[in-house]
């Protein structure tokens, strides 16, 4: 069975064993408007809970993407190279970031589900 | 606002206001070793004085425009147009700024985005940057790039790249926290580079023409480079060789980094010079500087806007592809405006000419006892051998009124086994007199 995990930085989580699937939320998406390019880490790089990992780029702004939680990346999606508007099309499908195999699991405890996620991004209107 | 020097009355006004006794006392808490003693200056002069004693000063200058100049090493003598310097002066030029805003600066964004044509026709790749500051700092940001594409963060540096473009990366190496590898000076153009690429290496740096003038086709490092992961980088400090020469891009360079200086600007003591920045079209976001794309505006005509600025400083702050926050603006136009003077026809055969008149110098050189050509091949420059240190060779022709090249220990000061090398360059502005003279002058102090 899977869970999804939301952070205030709108990054979400899905975690299958011992790997979590990332990407950007529906509402992270709508706000930064037109994806046209996202800077993937290399697989095999040690990523840190809150630390930038990735980077979206839209016509309107480059934002950095934190790492959810800690881990080694073993996935990049490579489809984003040349289809970036995957991220606005299906932000927490096809338009995943990366994968990660957690190195804390206890770290998603810290994580919002999505009742609170969806009541977090209420509140920030 | 005026722009006047403040009157005693000022400063006495404005030191009331805040309640300090002088304009000293504000420098109290700098420790007093720390401060200027006084500076020994002489008394105002009036501005007929000033011109005199500085045009004196002037005068003992030995110029390139008043002498045989053989002079090169990375900054060459060429005839630049006088409708060059009549156009760059025009205020619409002269006196615009940054073009952020696209429906005020057309203009300006229109020339940029034809310097970038130019540049990367020439170079043979896919897409050229606004410009940067001389061909030292873009082949230092070209390391920087290579190392952020490959993920890698050694770089290995030809004994052909010249030696201010290797002090500017070893400058960044040092605090940027990566690796510079340099390979000895190579004055015989003969080092292999290829075993010293591995799976760490991010990029391979040569110079065409190299520093000592060589010639090399650099096809087969570009292939290794490829299968090892690492970029080729191709530095160019004479960008006029590229009417003659085969071009980086035709080698399989990922990135050409050159000084612009030989077209459109003058040698004016080492600056402002015009850096030229040219990649592949998948490297693009990782390319440092300025870029100007076409578009088209809401009536569907053709315009211009400065793209990908995501990548820069006004943008991401620290997180930008560079600290390059703008270009050399005018010196790249005086370069768009000669070149586009020239044409392709001209742009080749200023090339040949320049080539045609260093073969004959080489000839000449070549028949004064105790000078050995080293070159067996080259552009418009070349490195010979003399029978002694080659600054005692050019002070005495200094003295007799010929700047008759570059000692190698000028730029390499602490390689004795250099002092005897001295580089000379012949462009179009030297006469078939100019090489007599310096024959002569050889043949007497040698």
């Amino acid at each position: 069975m899977s869970t999804v995990k939301f952070t205030e930085e709108h990054e979400w989580i899905k975690v299958e064993g011992d790997t979590g699937t990332v990407g950007i939320t529906p509402y992270a998406q709508e706000q930064l408007g037109d994806v046209v390019y996202v800077e993937l880490p290399a697989v095999g790089k040690q990523v840190e809970k809150g630390k930038e990992m990735a980077v979206v780029e839209s016509v309107k702004a480059a934002s950095e993407v934190y790492a959810p939680v800690s881990g080694a990346i073993v996935a990049v999606n490579d489809k984003l190279a040349g289809e970036p508007a995957t991220v606005n099309a299906e932000p927490m499908a096809g338009g995943w970031f990366v994968k990660i195999k957690l190195s804390k699991p206890d770290e998603l405890n810290g994580l919002m589900d999505q009742a609170a996620y969806d009541k977090y991004v209420k509140g920030l209107h | 606002m005026r722009y006047l020097p403040l009157t005693d009355a000022d400063r006495r006004t404005m030191l009331a206001k805040i309640g300090v006794p002088s304009v000293d006392s504000l420098f109290r808490d700098v420790p007093e070793r720390a401060r200027f003693g006084k500076i020994d200056l002489p008394d105002h002069l009036g501005e007929l004085e000033v011109e005199r004693a500085i045009s004196a000063m002037a005068a003992k200058n030995l110029g390139t425009g008043r002498a045989p100049s053989f002079l090169g090493a990375g900054a060459y003598r060429h005839h630049v147009p006088s409708s060059v310097d009549h156009l760059i002066q025009r205020g619409e030029f002269l006196t615009s700024y940054t073009p952020y805003q696209p429906e005020v600066t057309q203009g300006t964004l229109e020339y940029l985005f034809e310097f970038q044509t130019q540049v990367a026709l020439i170079a043979d790749m896919d897409v050229a940057n606004a410009s940067m500051y001389d061909g030292a700092t873009a082949t230092a940001e070209a390391v920087m790039m290579a190392n952020r594409v490959t993920r890698r963060s050694k770089a290995v540096l030809s004994g052909g790249l010249h030696p201010h473009y290797r002090e500017i990366v070893a400058t960044h190496a040092h605090f940027g926290g990566f690796t510079a590898e340099f390979l000895p000076p190579d004055p015989q153009g003969q080092e292999s580079l290829l075993d010293r690429i591995d799976n760490q290496t991010s990029c391979v740096v040569v110079q065409n023409p190299g520093f000592f003038g060589h010639l090399r086709d650099y096809a087969a490092l570009a292939q290794a480079c490829q299968k090892a992961g690492a970029l080729l980088i191709v530095a160019v400090a004479e960008i006029v060789s590229l009417g003659a020469v085969k071009p980086p891009g035709a080698m399989g360079a990922d990135i050409v980094a050159a000084e612009g200086q030989s077209l459109g600007n003058a040698l004016g003591f080492g600056g402002p010079y015009v850096g030229l920045f040219a990649t592949r079209e998948k490297y693009v976001r990782q390319m440092p500087g300025r870029l100007v794309g076409q578009t088209v505006d809401t009536d569907g005509r053709r315009g211009w806007v400065l793209t990908l600025s995501t990548r820069e400083q006004h943008i991401r702050r620290e997180k930008a592809t560079s600290n390059i926050c703008t270009n050399s603006g005018l010196c790249a136009l005086a370069f768009t405006i000669h070149l586009t003077i020239l044409g392709e026809a001209g742009f080749t055969r200023l090339a040949d000419l320049n080539h045609a008149t260093a073969v004959r110098l080489a000839e000449r050189l070549s028949s004064v006892k105790g000078v050995e050509v080293v070159n067996d091949t080259f552009f418009n420059e070349f490195t010979v051998r003399l029978p002694k240190p080659a600054t005692s060779v050019i002070d005495a022709l200094a003295d007799r009124g010929i700047l008759g090249g570059v000692p190698v220990s000028r730029l390499y000061p602490k390689e004795s086994a250099l002092a005897d090398l001295l580089l000379l360059a012949a462009t179009e502005t030297n006469t078939d007199a100019d090489i007599d003279a310096l024959v002569r002058a050889l043949k007497e102090v040698l």
